[in-house]
């Protein structure tokens, strides 16, 4: 059940908008925001917040990569399969990620910290190989680089983003 | 080299609305609400012959003149920032660069079109370009160019973001309006088209970030300066050129439309990374033809690429070497295309996963001779798919064929991939 206060922040964020169900995206990252995924409980709450029957909520949340319907981990980490990520060392960057971290996709640490999937080019061409982590993009990976962000994330959970809002 | 969408680029900080009004931002916002009739508005773009950045190269003015007078209200503006072409990051720099004016070209291209609400949609791996523009929509509405009444015009407009949640098929026009009902996002086939019936079967014109980026400046100066801005009189305005992969400086430029490859890559790109040689490349996103050496040289507008048989697409140029397997790569692009389609149709959600599975064959060393017959039969048939994905997944495939046949060859003949 979604505790009353947070509901409330839901309802204003749908209020006055003619369709509720245009909101959905919004309301469903910020249920990812507070309980990391979308479970079937908030699933329902969600619909009857949208004014949406919850086969209508799971028809849209399957549809999309950047939605959860199974528990991930504190971090989720989005490795970019694109194909000029491809060219210029996906693989070993991936290779790297499993074994500092133990876990193949669609896998979560056994502490709950880390999941690890894939995602398509997230448009970050120009510094590849890049990957996003809560949303997050980092790019120009090399095994170094990945292995500090790690350390960050673990230590303070911020980490050094390079994508702070400037070119 | 003149820059007109990048005048105010700064490597590590956005323009500021101060900084986008003391270089004439606005201005033309308040010239058209104050004297211009609509009509003057849409056939200024057309005179500019501004085509859709987007990737399909179709007449702004054109679009908006679809929009009948006696079409109801409220009518919408959509700007389509969800750009998840492969190799595509063009409208991500522009964000980043001087937002103002795509919120102004919204704003003059909801005017001509008498649309009050706004929406910007945008894909969830672009947060921060999300936030950027939420935080200067709000600036444009408190110095006065956004809200109800702008500038006494009795034109009011309201623009608000749309986060997607990651989905390549809500960038296509149809999908992106059912997403934003919160529908699933299935393509729809015209007619009627989304001018006269898209969001809540509301007129709906969408446009791409750069081509609503133009707007402003073409008010402003004229048609005549804007097509002047490209290399050669057959082509209009700038162009927003990315180029990624085997070269020595990947980047986003501002060129003249018409553009030489050779120039985009040797000058502006830094040329190929040392110790590479040019083999081939998509000149615009993941779903266009690869390119042959032959035209090494071509002219990058609209009309010189399809007079050469190949797409301009988005302008986002991914450069392949000598030493790059290209069956691998098609099969990279594919798994896209493959896991991208929205599944609606059976050509598209049956054909793009067989054709990966070819290709995965191939580069697996477990291909034969049929094979290629095969997957120029299927690169054929998926033409008759719903909407424009499939018959885009198949250009790099198609290409292959054609250009580089040997090479797809030598995997079956050797039966592993010669690169690896
Ligand atoms: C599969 C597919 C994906 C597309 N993705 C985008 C996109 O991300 N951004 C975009 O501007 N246009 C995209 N388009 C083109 C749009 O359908 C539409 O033509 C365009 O947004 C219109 O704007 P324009 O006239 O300014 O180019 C896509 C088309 C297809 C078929
Ligand atoms: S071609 Fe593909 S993406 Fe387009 S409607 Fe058919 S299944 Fe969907
Ligand atoms: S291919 Fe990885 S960011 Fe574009």
């Amino acid at each position: 059940m979604i505790p009353d206060d947070f509901r409330q922040l839901l309802a204003r964020r749908i209020a006055g908008v003619e369709h509720p169900r245009e909101k959905i995206m919004d309301v469903v990252f910020m249920i990812q925001d507070k309980f990391g995924y979308l479970s079937d409980e908030l699933l329902e709450d969600a619909a009857g917040l949208l004014k949406m029957t919850p086969l209508e909520v799971e028809e849209i949340a399957t549809f999309y990569e950047f939605i959860y319907r199974r528990p991930v981990g504190g971090h989720v980490i989005h490795v970019c399969d694109g194909v000029v990520c491809w060219m210029s060392g996906h693989a070993s960057i991936l290779d790297h990620l499993r074994g500092r971290l133990g876990i193949d996709f669609g896998e979560t640490t056994p502490d709950g910290r880390f999941t690890l999937l894939p995602t398509c080019c997230i448009g970050y061409c120009d510094r590849s190989p890049a990957m996003m982590i809560d949303r997050k993009v980092y790019g120009k990976l090399t095994p170094e680089r990945i292995d500090e962000i790690l350390e960050k994330l673990g230590l303070d959970t911020e980490g050094d983003s390079d994508d702070t809002g400037s070119l | 080299m003149t820059q007109v969408l990048f005048k105010n680029r700064h490597p590590d900080r956005i323009a500021t609305l101060e900084e986008y009004r003391a270089g004439g931002g606005y201005e033309a916002l308040t010239a058209v609400l104050s004297e211009y009739p609509r009509a003057k508005v849409q056939q200024l773009a057309l005179d500019a012959v501004l085509l859709g950045r987007g990737g399909a190269g179709f007449p702004a003015g054109k679009k908006w003149m679809t929009v009948a007078e006696s079409a109801p209200f409220p009518r919408y503006m959509v700007c389509n920032a969800d750009e998840m072409e492969p190799g595509t990051f063009k409208d991500r720099v522009l964000i980043h660069t001087d937002p103002h004016q795509i919120i102004e070209g919204m704003i003059i291209v909801g005017y001509s079109v008498m649309a009050e609400r706004g929406i910007i949609f945008i894909r969830a791996s672009y947060e921060n370009a999300a936030r950027i523009l939420e935080r200067e929509i709000e600036r444009a509405r408190a110095a006065g160019f956004l809200g109800p009444n702008i500038l006494g015009s009795g034109f009011s407009m309201e623009i608000s973001v749309h986060r997607s949640a990651g989905r390549y098929i809500c960038g296509e026009n149809t999908a992106q309006i059912n997403a934003i009902q919160g529908k699933r996002a299935t393509p729809i086939q015209p007619p009627p088209y989304a001018t006269e019936k898209g969001i809540w079967n509301l007129p709906t014109v969408t446009h791409n970030v750069e081509t609503l980026a133009c707007v402003p400046h073409i008010i402003q100066n004229g048609p005549e300066w804007f097509r002047n801005l490209a290399a050669h009189p057959d082509a209009a305005g700038t162009k927003l050129y990315c180029v990624s992969g085997r070269v020595q400086h990947p980047g986003c430029f501002e060129l003249p439309m018409g553009t030489r490859l050779s120039d985009i890559i040797d000058i502006h790109a830094g040329g190929m990374t040392p110790g590479c040689t040019f083999k081939t490349c998509l000149p615009g996103g993941a779903s266009t033809r690869f390119l042959p050496k032959s035209l090494y040289d071509i002219e990058m507008d609209f009309d010189s690429m399809k007079k050469a048989g190949h797409r301009l697409g988005t302008g986002s140029v991914i450069v392949f070497d000598e030493k790059t397997c290209l069956v691998g790569a098609t099969l990279n692009m594919m798994e896209f295309f493959a896991r991208e389609s929205c599944g609606w149709c059976t050509p598209c959600r049956e054909g793009l996963p067989y054709m990966r599975d070819i290709l995965a064959r191939i580069e697996a060393g477990d291909g034969k001779p049929a094979d290629i017959p095969l997957l120029r039969q299927m690169s054929r048939y998926v033409w008759n798919a719903y909407c424009a994905l499939a018959p885009g997944a198949a250009s790099p495939v198609e290409s292959l064929l054609t250009y580089f046949e040997d090479e797809v060859q030598a995997h079956i003949r050797q039966h592993r991939c010669p690169f690896s």
